[in-house]
């Protein structure tokens, strides 16, 4: 490493000249940490509520983003057996899907989160899903560290998250799997419901995306339909 | 050079412009040519470049007696790793979206040279008053340095500025910009720049001279 670039290397004790104990150096580096990790903890401290709080906010906005019309919402818990149950209080763990109701208090949709790989990193996204029509209402990436500028556009690029719009997740009758899986096509042949169309020089964050809801749908919507009738009650 | 000289306005400017750490000293380039890509990353990672400079060259000189030479430079990277953390969690708390953007970066100035140089051939051998004025002079220098790819970067890399549009909606974006062989072609470019206006200014002072 570059270390005495500019010129204000003072003539000091030389090198190894003068000796100092072992003890004092473990004092020394002892003395350091031990402030040091008081200093971190406390700021871990004082900043945890507010990052939390802000966590919780960009959640929150997420679900109603991908659900349009909805105005409220209510968590519910997938337990392993596949059971769903609703969220009771405030709940840190077990993986939740998330109700959104309109003004009348009729199921709008079910907010899902899904991660998986992306080209650099996880990509963790949320999509609305409405049992109505058996489509996606919405979908909108959470965090991923695609390429600025290319598979970035999995986050901005409009036409692209036009897709999620109304793209078709139908199950088959006996609930096995999505009558048609969805597919990603390239910009503008886009003919059927259940096609994505990709980002042009992005095609492997855009497959990524298509990959993601392809397995989280077959995944959990059989579990949203089964429990449907628990889902459209608001109030418990 | 003579210690007598440097007052502190002196130690401040010439981290600016003498001996910007990145325009002339060419320090630091994972950040510069990494998290440059618009202008928002590049002032936060500026700010929080120059916040662990200022608070680990305050304490490197406060405790340079105290620290054996043997254990320094342990010790200096455990004072630079420790306001590292400190400023993720205050970005983390001030904006998750930015803290999301900036990614691993955050956390890799505990290895930006610019800090550890600064501790080693500069704080660890002056008082704190001095320290602390090399500090702020080397980080605004640092700032700066992203700053100006930063803006060229995302004009022409995505046609806007800190977010808001310039170009208007008819301009074609250079992706080139905003990926990695962008930052390699702006820096390039300002470094071209900066050292023409040194070699013009000397080239000056000689004529004056003769």
């Amino acid at each position: 490493m570059h270390m005495h670039g500019t010129g204000h290397h003072h003539p000091s004790a030389g090198e190894g000249g003068d000796e100092v104990s072992s003890w004092r150096m473990i004092l020394t580096m002892g003395t350091i940490g031990l402030l040091a990790g008081l200093l971190i903890v406390v700021t871990y401290q004082l900043t945890l509520p507010i990052i939390e709080q802000n966590k919780a906010q960009y959640l929150q906005r997420a679900i109603f983003d991908v659900l349009p019309g909805a105005s409220r919402k209510r968590a519910f818990i997938v337990e392993k057996d596949g059971r769903l149950r609703p969220e009771q209080g405030k709940e840190k763990h077990g993986y939740k899907v998330y109700a959104g109701y309109d003004r009348e208090g009729r199921l709008v949709g079910i907010a899902i989160e899904a991660k998986g790989q992306g080209f650099q990193d996880v990509i963790q996204l949320i999509y609305g899903y409405d049992p109505e029509r058996e489509v996606i209402v919405g979908m909108k990436v959470l965090e991923s560290k695609e390429t600025p500028g290319l598979g970035s556009k999995i986050e901005t690029d409009p036409e692209f998250i036009a897709n999620f719009k109304a793209l078709e997740v139908k199950l088959k009758p006996d609930m096995s799997d999505l009558e048609h899986p969805l597919e990603m096509v390239k910009k503008g042949q886009k003919t059927a419901a259940w096609q994505i169309e990709a980002i042009t020089g992005a095609t492997i964050s855009s497959r990524a995306i298509t990959h993601i809801l392809l397995k989280s749908s077959r995944e959990i919507l059989p579990l949203i339909r089964k429990n449907l009738d628990m889902l459209k009650q608001e109030a418990p | 050079m003579k210690a007598e000289q440097n007052t502190s306005m002196d130690i401040l400017l010439k981290g600016i412009w003498k001996e910007n750490p990145v325009f002339v000293q060419v320090l630091g380039m994972c950040p510069v040519l990494a998290v440059t890509n618009s202008v928002i990353n590049s002032i936060v990672m500026g700010f929080a470049t120059t916040f662990v400079l200022v608070m680990s060259s305050f304490f490197v000189s406060l405790f340079r007696k105290l620290i054996p030479r043997q254990v320094r430079i342990a010790s200096y990277i455990m004072i630079i790793a420790t306001f590292v953390t400190v400023a993720e969690y205050i970005i983390q708390a001030i904006s998750l979206e930015v803290h999301k953007s900036l990614g691993a970066f955050i956390s890799l100035i505990v290895v930006n040279c610019i800090i550890l140089g600064r501790a080693e051939a500069f704080a660890s051998k002056y008082p704190v008053k001095e320290a602390v004025m090399d500090a702020l002079g080397m980080g605004a220098g640092f700032t700066l340095a992203v700053l100006s790819l930063g803006v060229v970067r995302e004009l022409l890399g995505n046609g806007t500025l800190a977010g808001v549009s310039i170009m208007g909606p008819s301009f074609e974006p250079w992706s080139i910009m905003i990926l990695p062989g962008g930052a390699f072609f702006v820096l390039g470019a300002w470094l071209l720049f900066f050292n023409w206006l040194r070699e013009r200014a000397k080239r000056q002072q000689e004529r004056v001279m003769v």
